[in-house]
């Protein structure tokens, strides 16, 4: 367990080094000079010169890179200059909205999603298996902001249930966190289904019908369990998607969370902010499938002890 | 991986075969439909997005227009037509996705296919990119590729071929992997047939059916993120008709002109729905096919 856990931590360190210098890569190579754009283009020579020694831009691209690598790890994105203030710190106030919504749609997405598995899968090819599959296709299609501009039209616009976008209220949050939750609803759903499916022929599924508990009984208490293994590498497998997803999803809502304020600094080209927030994304993203992977060997005991 | 994924799908039973032959073609027929408006619809139904006419702003479906025209899909706030829009969108969401399909799938087949044939160095350093790639949100990477550089078609293209690849790369390398223990190519070893002709001739063909299906649903997932980048006004220039774009620019006339953001969605869904379907068909049909 130990040897794996530091395996993991190793190979993290090591995509994390290589998503930085990706990242180091695309914004060297975009056309345009950092101090040209943070000037105008009307500034004049002496000054774009100026800044280009104060950021640096005048050593060479290796060594930019070896203090790039250094300030990165130190958390430090630089200063981002259209918004006057360390790049991290915006980051940071930013990371709150989006763990909140990411965890709600998290939270929508297991329960429907595990619930719509467990009818479909306990009698797959019935009735209601062809309906739970035919809404997962439908759920997994729509484009995520074109369904939330539709709920915007009939619970905001049309009934005037909840409010449109913005925070404040928990309302606020149902609206973005049910869009954001429906591609995974679908994923989690057939993930379900057919894992349940499967342990349905098991022996000890039939051993637990054979003794009398009813049907509920056998999935909930037997099914179950050891469908949960797939689902939580998906969710863990997942949640790049899902940062990804709320990314759109925010810029429909204005919900003021890190994809809004990725999308704002690429239009702005306020690389500090972008390389901020891609990092502490990728960040989020390492070591999340860590604990997925650590969660699954507690699940299952096989894998615990290697012995598969 | 395929073998433990490929149990679930006999589970399903089937309904009357007859009816189930029918309905199994409607997919064909739509993606088709789309891919002819795509084609075909810019011929026929002229759109210029610099051409403005205040006098058609936000008309609703049906209406007439100051030029004696119907605009059946209704205007948006500039007065431009929103089914010419439509099917503008389509030409441009099936050139990026096709283009994009066809970059992500040379380059994967042909790193997955050497990777799992060769193995030792080359397959460790592709299982590296993979793990430093897929840190990232494939939406993300797509946002800061396509926002970084100069709008344009060819630059959505390469911003979603940048993850889009992947994926065939891995299911080619699985099928190779597997090709490469058979007796066939041992033999054509012993005959001393070159690596690169192995390689084309015995391994590259069993991958087929897999990568076919997989590039149907990537379709899907392209299309969809390129509506996506063009809905946050990223990555194609704004004289480009796209989905996205016009879904993005009815946003704020949402109540009461309800059609300009509605109908392309619809448009946009309904050709996804259909792409994913034909998806799944395909996977199950490859699957059925295997012995193993």
């Amino acid at each position: 367990m130990i040897r794996m856990i530091v395996q993991r931590l190793l190979i993290g360190v090591f995509v994390m080094w290589g998503a930085a210098s990706l990242i180091f890569l695309i914004v060297r190579a975009a056309p345009g000079d950092p101090a040209t754009v943070l000037l105008g283009p009307d500034a004049d020579r002496g000054r774009i010169d100026e800044l280009r020694a104060t950021l640096g831009l005048d050593r060479s691209l290796g060594a930019q890179y070896l203090s790039y690598l250094g300030d990165v790890s130190r958390l430090d994105f630089g200063e981002s200059h259209r918004l006057g203030r360390p790049a991290m710190d915006a980051v940071l106030d930013r990371l709150p909205a989006t763990i909140d919504l990411t965890l709600t749609a998290t939270a929508i997405a297991v329960i429907v999603g595990l619930t719509l598995g467990l009818l479909a899968g306990g009698r797959p090819g019935g009735p209601l298996d062809r309906v739970v599959s035919a809404c997962t296709i439908a759920l997994q299609s729509f484009p995520t902001f074109w369904i939330g501009i539709m709920l915007v039209l009939v619970f905001a616009l049309g009934l005037r249930l909840l409010p449109s976008s913005g925070v404040g209220t928990p309302q606020h949050l149902v609206l973005p966190a049910v869009t954001l939750s429906f591609p995974f609803i679908a994923i989690i759903a057939r993930l379900t289904r057919t894992s349940i499916a499967e342990t349905m022929r098991e022996g000890y599924v039939r051993t637990a019908r054979s003794k009398g508990l009813t049907e509920r009984q056998v999935l909930v208490g037997h099914a179950l369990r050891n469908s949960l293994i797939p689902v939580v590498t998906v969710v863990g497998v997942q949640v790049g998607a899902l940062v990804g997803g709320a990314v759109i999803v925010e810029n429909v809502f204005a919900w003021p969370g890190l994809g809004s304020l990725v999308v704002d600094a690429v239009a702005n080209r306020d690389y500090a902010v972008v390389q901020g927030v891609t990092l502490l994304i990728a960040g989020i993203v390492v070591v999340l499938n860590l604990m997925a992977d650590l969660l699954i060997a507690q699940l299952d005991p096989r894998i615990r002890t290697g012995a598969v | 991986m395929a073998g433990i994924a490929a149990v679930p799908e006999k589970v399903t039973t089937a309904p009357p075969r007859k009816r189930r032959r029918l309905l199994s073609r409607i997919p064909y027929l739509v993606v088709g439909f789309y891919l002819l408006v795509a084609l075909l619809g810019p011929l026929l139904i002229d759109y210029d997005p610099v051409h403005t006419s205040l006098e058609d702003r936000l008309l609703p479906p049906g209406s007439e227009t100051s030029t004696g025209g119907t605009a059946w899909f209704g205007t948006d706030g500039l007065g431009r037509d929103v089914l010419a829009q439509i099917v503008h969108g389509a030409r441009t969401s099936v050139l990026i996705g096709v283009s994009t399909v066809a970059i992500s799938c040379l380059v994967g087949v042909v790193l997955g296919a050497v990777a799992g044939y060769v193995r030792g160095g080359v397959d460790a350093v592709l299982a590296r990119i993979f793990d430093i790639l897929l840190a990232f949100p494939a939406i993300l990477l797509a946002i800061v590729i396509a926002g970084a550089f100069e709008r344009s078609v060819l630059l959505v293209v390469v911003a979603l071929s940048a993850t889009g690849w992947i994926t065939f790369a891995r299911v080619t390398r699985g099928v190779a992997l597997s090709i490469r223990e058979r007796p066939w190519v041992d033999a054509a070893r012993v005959l001393g047939v070159p690596g690169r002709a192995i390689l084309a001739r015995h391994v590259l063909p069993f991958t087929a059916g897999p990568i076919v299906a997989l590039a149907t649903l990537e379709f899907a997932l392209v299309v969809l993120a390129e509506a996506g980048l063009s809905f946050l006004g990223i990555g194609l220039p704004p004289s480009t008709v796209s989905w996205g774009q016009t879904i993005a620019n009815g946003k704020e006339y949402l109540e009461p002109q309800w059609w300009i953001s509605t109908l392309p969605g619809i448009a946009l869904s309904l050709l996804i729905i259909n792409v994913g379907i034909l998806g799944d068909q395909l996977t199950a049909r490859y699957r059925r096919g295997r012995t193993d």
